[in-house]
């Protein structure tokens, strides 16, 4: 798993064809809602909203690009035809994402409350990295399994949007309303546990699920 | 039965393989002993890739059984791969990294000790460019680093798709000792003369059936010629 990891993380670094995109894209999305709200700023739901989704359209992007090299430079056959369980490249996989997600957020999250946020962030820091992490698990672990399907097409920037962001619903109100009372003007509030463990249970029945089911995405 | 350690290398019963309604392969039949050397003729779209990635574990055979080194496919699938080479018609290499990192990360996948692709890299000429990408080499230098690929596990099966495709004469020269015999092989070769002089047993393929299954000391390039017409 190392040696997969270690590959994507080398080429990304070298081609920089996923975090750059992810990065700019929810950058140009935070101006443009700053313009089509027309408000010098952001909190609460509206702000917990605003950030998930765009963090999630930009996931969609790093999804989107999870398998090209292994499905356009044989890296599938080359993995395939080596003594290495299967799952190894979905986890693989998941966690390749999962960097590229909290790369992307620790300069996008910033950028949001530079840009759209009205309340200042940093005394909710801690509990909104507990919530991100949870929700980038989540994100991670769906976007690999759609991404592993999604490649099989020849219209993946169609088909991973399209099984991704209705899959993803779940996950986006439990992330935005364990995130909203972080984002108060009139100071955070105490986080709420039960939509983490609402995150928390999502990341487990989509880790089961794709455990079971990315062997078979992978026979031909 | 034979234990797996003796069976042949590739044992197949009236194989076949279709793509949707496409029949891509039917009835292919033989056995290939270990050590020796399989070469299949035919012309463009005859079938010949599907026979190797069936062979690869890559593509599920549809119809008949098909056994390689002493285990049935695709049940036991997991049992061959690691034991098998494939050179494909793609060099199934990442473009942004350099042959060398190339050759490390399949080391680590088939957890093999990196010296061995550094010296495989030596004998086939490829040292002093090992460190630029692979989209950087020419298709012959690519060619080179994925013959390299293909043998760093010492595979007991070697499955070459035209395997001299792109080389000039020196490089062919210097890899041919490298995919000669050794490791039961099937050879897929446009070049009639050539297969024939490297082959034990011949399997010409005219729109995936078998045309004629034989030992290469039985026959000659001019009974082959129909499999192009």
């Amino acid at each position: 798993m190392g040696a997969l990891v270690g590959k994507d993380l080398r080429v990304e670094l070298r081609t920089g064809e996923a975090i750059p995109a992810m990065l700019l894209f929810s950058v140009s999305t935070f101006v443009l809602f700053h313009f089509a709200l027309d408000r010098r700023s952001v909190e609460g739901e509206l702000a917990a909203g605003v950030l998930w989704v765009t963090l999630l359209f930009a996931a969609v992007l790093g999804i989107t690009r999870l398998f090209v090299a292994e499905r356009e430079q044989g890296g599938f056959d080359g993995f395939l035809l080596a003594p290495v369980d299967r799952t190894s490249l979905f986890v693989a996989k998941a966690a390749v994402l999962f960097c590229f997600l909290v790369a992307v957020e620790l300069a996008a999250v910033p950028a949001f409350a530079i840009l759209l946020l009205g309340p200042t962030p940093w005394d909710a820091v801690p509990e909104l990295v507990a919530v991100l992490l949870l929700a980038d698990l989540g994100v991670a672990v769906l976007g690999t399994l759609v991404g592993a399907l999604g490649i099989q097409t020849r219209a993946r920037e169609v088909i991973v949007p399209i099984l991704a962001l209705p899959l993803m619903i779940p996950l986006v109100i439990a992330a935005a309303r364990a995130t909203s009372p972080l984002l108060l003007e009139a100071g955070a509030e105490a986080l709420p546990g039960r939509w983490l463990v609402v995150l928390g249970l999502y990341d487990l029945v989509f880790g089961l699920l794709a455990f079971a089911v990315f062997d078979f995405l992978l026979e031909d | 039965m034979a234990s797996a350690d003796s069976a042949p290398a590739v044992a197949l019963r009236d194989l076949g393989r279709a793509y949707g309604d496409r029949v891509a392969l039917a009835g292919v039949t033989l056995e290939l002993p270990r050590g020796a050397t399989l070469a299949v003729f035919g012309a463009n779209g005859a079938g010949k890739t599907t026979l190797l990635r069936v062979l690869a574990t890559l593509l599920r055979p549809h119809v008949g059984d098909v056994a390689v080194l002493g285990h049935a496919l695709p049940r036991d699938g997991w049992a061959v791969r690691g034991r098998i080479g494939l050179l494909a018609h793609e060099p199934l290499l990442y473009r942004d990294l350099s042959a060398r990192e190339n050759l490390r990360f399949h080391s680590r996948l088939h957890d093999v000790p990196e010296a061995r692709g550094r010296e495989l890299l030596d004998t086939v000429g490829m040292a002093r460019r090992a460190d630029e990408p692979v989209r950087s080499l020419s298709r012959g230098m690519a060619q080179r680093v994925a013959i390299c690929r293909a043998l760093l596990h010492q595979p007991e099966l070697l499955l070459l798709d035209e395997p001299l495709a792109n080389l000039d004469p020196g490089a062919a020269v210097a890899v041919a000792p490298l995919i000669g015999r050794g490791p039961a092989r099937v050879l897929i070769s446009h070049d009639v003369e050539q297969g024939l002089a490297e082959a034990d047993l011949v399997l010409g393929l005219r729109r995936g059936r078998p045309e004629l299954v034989a030992p290469a000391s039985s026959i000659g390039a001019a009974d082959l010629k129909g499999l192009y017409a």
